[in-house]
C-alpha cells in the first residue's frame, strides 16, 4: 500500500488491554457511543501482566508510531497481584526507551477500569493527540518494514 | 598463586573434590584460558593474574551436572554471580567448593594495546607497573591504567561466599573507586537526541556473535529466546535499523534485577560496546525506585522484579523526570 | 612505482571516491571497521587488524536476496539487485586478501554464487603490507607475505609516503584514475621496508607453527583424537571468533516477515551456535565439542583436502585476540601436533 507523501500523517497506535478491566472499558467507551481515534488497534491480553517487553518493542519494529498499555487499576487485578508486577516492568522498560533516546511520550500505561468508559475515550484521544505532536517514530523504528 | 596450586592439590588427594576449575597459562603473556584440572600433575599450567578476568561462576552451572565436587576459584565479584546462580537454582552449593582469591583488579590487554604498545611476547608486574617484553623492545605501561572499567569501579573485595579464602582478608577494603554511575549520569542529562545518536553509534557495531549473553552468568536460560527458530526473534541479521537495539534492550531487561554488574559483557564484547552502561541504568533505577539492591548478596531476598509493594511509582515518572 | 605524501591521502581517497564505491578502514566509537568512505568518517590505517575483516565487502554479514509483496492478488517476487559497478576496498592486508581466495574457491566454483560473483568481479582491491606486525600474527605459517601482498594493487606506508604499485590489470586502470596525484618513486625504500617487514615476522611467537600433522594425519585420525574432549571446555559457544574471521564463509537464509511482505536474507551463521545445520530431522551436532571440532577440522582439514592442500586459515590472528575465553585456532594447532 503506497502512502502519498500530501497525506495527513495518521500515526499507528497499538494499545494492549486486559481481559477483565480495559477491554471491557473500551467495550464500554464503545457502547456509550464515546469516540476515539480508530488509529488506535487494541490487542487482548489476559492480563496487563502477559505483556512482554518484547511485546512493546515489536510493535515499534511493525511500524507502532506508540504503545499504550491498560490494565485494571492497582488493587483490582482479576489475578489479585499481576498489574503491579507490570507496573514494575513497564516502568523499567520506559526508562530504558527514554535512556536509549526514544521519545519519553511514544510509550504510556494507564489504568483503566471496566466501568471507566470515559476514561477510555479520554485517554485514547489524549494519547493520539500526544503520539500525533511527536510524529512518525523513527528512532525505534526497523528501515525493512518500512514500504 | 604457588599456594592456590598447594591447595588444590590437597584438596585434590584428600577427594575432597574431584576436579579443579581455575585459569590455564596461555601461550601469550595476556591470554589464559579457563580451565579444569583433573589432576595434580595437571596442575602445573595453572595461573592466575590480572588477565584471570573470566568470571568461573558461568562454568560452574556446567560443573555442577558433572559428578563429583568441583574445586572453583572466585574472585570477589565473581560470588555475587555464584550466590545469584544459587538463588535461581542453575548451581548446587554443595557441588562446589569455593576458594575465594584475592583480587588486585583485572586488566585489558586492548588497553595497553592502544598505548601503541605492540608485539608483547611477555608481561610481568613490578609494584604499580606493568613490564612488557616486546619483539619492538622493552615497555612499561602504569597497572592501573590497564584495569578494566569494572575494577575501576569495584564493589569491594569481600567475598559473599566461599568456603576458605587464600590471599584476601576479610571485610578488605577496595580503595578509591570511582562513581559507577558517572557516565550513566552523563548520559542521562544529555537530550533525547544527543543520547539516541551515542546509542545507535555503539550498538549498530554490534556483530550478533552472542559474546555478551554466553559469557554472561546471568544469562543461564536452557533455551534463549534470540536462539528459538519457533518465533519470529532468531533474527541473526545484522542491520543497523532494529535488531541490534532489541537484542541489547531485551537481554538487558531480562537480567535487570538478577545483573550482579560483573562486568563480563563489556569485557568480552569484540566491538567494545559499553553494555555495562544498559545494565547500569537498570540498577541504577531500580535502587531509585525501589530501593537499594545488590543482586547476588544473599540467596533468598526477592528481586525487584518479581516483587511488589502497593506503592510503586508508576510508569508516568519517567515523563514526569524527563519534564524535570 | 609510485608514491603519494600521507598528509595528501584524503586528496585520493576523495579523487577515488568521486568515481567509485570507497571501502576501507574507518574508526567508528573507538573500533576500527571496513565502511564506507565519506568526507567526515574518521580513517584509520594504523590499527593493524580491523576488528571485523574486510569479507563484508565481498560476503555482508546480512543482504537481502529477494523481496516478495502481495500485489493485487497476485505474489510479486523483487530480487535484489547484483553489484554492477566497480567499487574499491583500500588498506587489506596480505593476510584478508588471501583470505579472498579461499572465500573464492567455496563461491566461485560450480555453484556459483552470483552475489558474491558479482561483487569479486567489480570489487579492486588494494592492500596495504603490515609495517608492524602484532604478537597475534602468524600468516607466515601458511606462507603468506605481510611485506607483499598480492592483490590489485600493493601499497607500502614507508615513513611520511605511500608507495603504490599496481599489479593487476584492474590495479592498472585504478592507478590511472588517480594518476595525477602519484609521482614516480623508486623502489629501494620500499626494498628496505619489505626487509624490515619480514625480519620482524621471522621473530613473531607463532611464525614458526607447525602444520605437518595436519598433512600426515587420516582425517579420522584427527577427528577421533581425544584432544578435542580436552580442549572445548573453556569455549562459551558465542560466535566471535566466526564473525571477526575473514574466511569463514557460512551463512543461514532465512525469512523476515515486514507485515506487509517477506524479505529472504541471507546472514552469516556460526558453527558455534546449537542451531548450526539445524534440518527438519534435528541437529547432527548435538555438542560443544563436536561443533568445536567442526570449526577447526575445516579450517585445517577438510578444506585443505579439497583445495589442493590451501588452508581456510589465512593466521591473521583476529580470533587469538578476540576470543573471550582466550581459546584460539594456534592453540589447537599446537596442542594437535604434540605441543603441551
Amino acid at each position: 500500500m503506497q502512502v502519498e507523501n500530501n497525506k495527513e500523517f495518521r500515526p499507528k497506535i497499538v494499545a494492549f488491554c486486559c481481559n477483565w478491566c480495559s477491554y471491557a472499558g473500551a467495550d464500554l467507551a464503545g457502547s456509550s457511543r464515546l469516540a476515539y481515534p480508530a488509529d488506535v488497534k487494541i490487542i487482548r491480553v489476559p492480563c496487563s501482566c502477559r505483556v512482554n517487553p518484547m511485546f512493546i518493542l515489536r510493535a515499534f519494529q511493525k511500524g507502532a508510531d506508540g504503545v499504550i498499555m491498560c490494565g485494571c487499576h492497582p488493587g483490582d487485578c482479576h489475578y489479585t497481584s499481576g498489574n503491579y508486577y507490570a507496573r514494575r516492568r513497564m516502568t523499567l522498560l520506559f526508562s530504558m526507551l527514554d535512556y536509549l533516546g526514544v521519545e519519553n511520550g511514544r510509550t504510556r500505561v494507564e489504568w483503566v477500569s471496566a466501568a471507566e468508559g470515559v476514561k477510555f475515550s479520554t485517554t485514547m484521544n489524549e494519547f493520539v493527540a500526544k503520539i500525533h505532536s511527536l510524529g512518525e517514530n523513527v528512532r525505534l523504528e526497523d528501515l525493512r518494514c518500512k514500504n | 598463586m604457588q599456594e592456590l596450586v598447594k591447595r588444590a592439590k590437597e584438596l585434590l588427594a584428600d577427594g575432597t573434590v574431584v576436579r579443579v576449575l581455575g585459569w590455564k597459562q596461555g601461550d601469550l603473556g595476556y591470554n589464559p584460558e579457563p580451565a579444569y584440572f583433573n589432576s595434580e600433575e595437571e596442575l602445573k599450567d595453572f595461573v592466575y593474574d590480572g588477565f584471570c578476568g573470566a568470571n568461573l561462576s558461568k562454568y560452574m552451572i556446567e560443573a555442577c551436572k558433572m559428578e563429583g565436587n568441583t574445586l572453583v576459584f572466585l574472585k570477589p565479584c565473581d560470588t555475587y554471580s555464584f550466590n545469584q546462580l544459587i538463588k535461581e537454582h542453575r548451581v548446587k552449593r554443595e557441588k562446589a567448593y569455593i576458594i575465594g582469591v584475592g583480587c588486585k583488579g583485572t586488566l585489558d590487554i586492548d588497553k595497553v594495546k592502544n598505548a601503541g604498545i605492540k608485539g608483547i611476547e611477555s608481561i610481568s608486574q613490578d609494584g604499580d607497573t606493568l613490564k612488557l617484553k616486546t619483539i619492538y623492545g622493552e615497555k612499561e605501561f602504569p597497572f592501573n591504567d590497564a584495569l578494566l572499567e569494572r575494577c575501576t569501579v569495584c564493589k569491594g573485595k569481600t567475598h559473599q561466599v566461599y568456603d576458605e579464602l587464600i590471599g584476601a582478608a576479610e571485610g578488605e577494603e577496595a580503595g578509591p573507586v570511582g562513581n559507577r554511575f558517572e557516565m550513566v549520569e552523563k548520559l542521562e542529562a544529555m537530550s533525547p537526541k544527543e543520547r539516541f545518536e551515542f546509542w545507535q553509534g555503539e550498538l549498530s557495531k554490534c556483530i550478533r556473535c552472542n559474546a555478551c549473553r554466553n559469557a554472561c552468568p546471568a544469562c543461564s536460560c536452557l533455551k534463549c529466546v534470540f536462539d528459538s527458530n519457533q518465533f519470529d526473534t532468531a533474527q541473526k541479521a545484522n542491520v543497523d535499523t532494529f535488531e541490534e537495539q532489541m537484542f541489547h534492550i531485551i537481554r538487558a531487561f531480562h537480567v535487570a534485577g538478577r545483573c550482579t554488574d560483573c562486568g563480563e559483557c563489556s569485557r568480552v564484547c569484540p566491538q567494545g560496546i559499553p553494555l555495562h552502561l544498559l545494565n547500569r541504568k537498570f540498577i541504577k533505577d531500580i535502587n531509585e525506585f525501589y530501593g537499594e539492591y545488590q543482586a547476588g548478596e544473599d540467596t533468598d531476598s526477592r528481586a525487584p522484579l518479581t516483587n511488589y509493594t502497593f506503592e510503586d511509582v508508576e510508569p508516568g515518572i519517567v515523563v514526569e523526570r524527563g519534564q524535570k | 612505482m609510485y608514491k603519494i605524501e600521507k598528509s595528501r591521502l584524503s586528496e585520493l581517497f576523495a579523487a577515488i571516491a568521486a568515481q567509485e564505491d570507497l571501502f576501507l578502514p574507518i574508526k567508528k566509537c573507538d573500533q576500527a571497521n571496513y565502511g564506507l568512505w565519506t568526507e567526515e568518517a574518521e580513517v584509520d590505517l594504523d590499527t593493524l587488524k580491523t576488528v571485523k575483516s574486510p569479507k563484508d565487502c565481498f560476503f555482508p554479514q546480512s543482504e537481502t536476496l529477494y523481496k516478495c509483496k502481495n500485489e493485487d492478488g497476485k505474489l510479486a517476487i523483487d530480487p535484489a539487485k547484483l553489484q554492477d559497478k566497480p567499487f574499491v576496498v583500500f588498506g587489506m592486508r596480505a593476510c584478508d586478501v588471501q583470505a579472498v581466495k579461499v572465500l573464492d574457491n567455496v563461491f566461485l566454483n560450480d555453484p556459483v554464487d552470483s552475489y558474491y560473483a558479482a561483487r569479486r568481479e567489480h570489487g579492486i582491491l588494494v592492500a596495504m603490507a603490515c609495517h608492524e606486525p602484532e604478537e597475534t600474527c602468524f600468516c607466515k605459517v601458511f606462507g603468506i607475505d605481510a611485506a607483499n601482498p598480492a592483490a590489485d594493487v600493493a601499497t607500502w606506508m614507508v615513513g611520511e609516503d605511500l608507495y603504490w604499485k599496481a599489479l593487476t590489470e584492474k590495479g592498472e586502470a585504478l592507478t590511472k584514475l588517480v594518476e595525477n596525484l602519484l609521482t614516480d618513486a623508486d623502489e629501494a625504500a620500499v626494498e628496505k621496508e619489505k626487509k624490515q617487514i619480514q625480519a620482524i615476522i621471522e621473530k613473531l611467537p607463532f611464525s614458526h607453527l607447525d602444520l605437518s600433522v595436519f598433512e600426515n594425519s587420516e582425517l579420522m585420525e584427527l577427528f577421533d583424537s581425544p584432544k578435542w574432549e580436552e580442549m572445548y571446555k573453556p569455549c562459551l559457544a558465542c560466535g566471535t571468533c566466526t564473525f571477526v574471521c575473514p574466511t569463514c564463509q557460512c551463512y543461514d537464509i532465512k525469512d523476515f516477515n515486514t507485515g506487509s511482505g517477506v524479505q529472504r536474507y541471507r546472514c552469516w551463521d556460526s558453527c558455534m551456535y546449537s542451531d548450526f545445520t539445524m534440518m527438519a530431522h534435528g541437529n547432527m551436532r548435538t555438542s560443544q565439542m563436536q561443533r568445536f571440532r567442526q570449526r577447526f577440522m575445516h579450517k585445517l582439514k577438510y578444506y585443505p583436502d579439497n583445495n589442493d592442500g590451501m588452508y581456510s586459515c589465512v593466521g591473521c590472528g583476529r580470533c587469538v585476540s578476540k576470543c573471550p575465553a582466550s581459546l584460539n585456532i594456534v592453540k589447537v594447532i599446537k596442542k594437535m601436533g604434540g605441543e603441551a
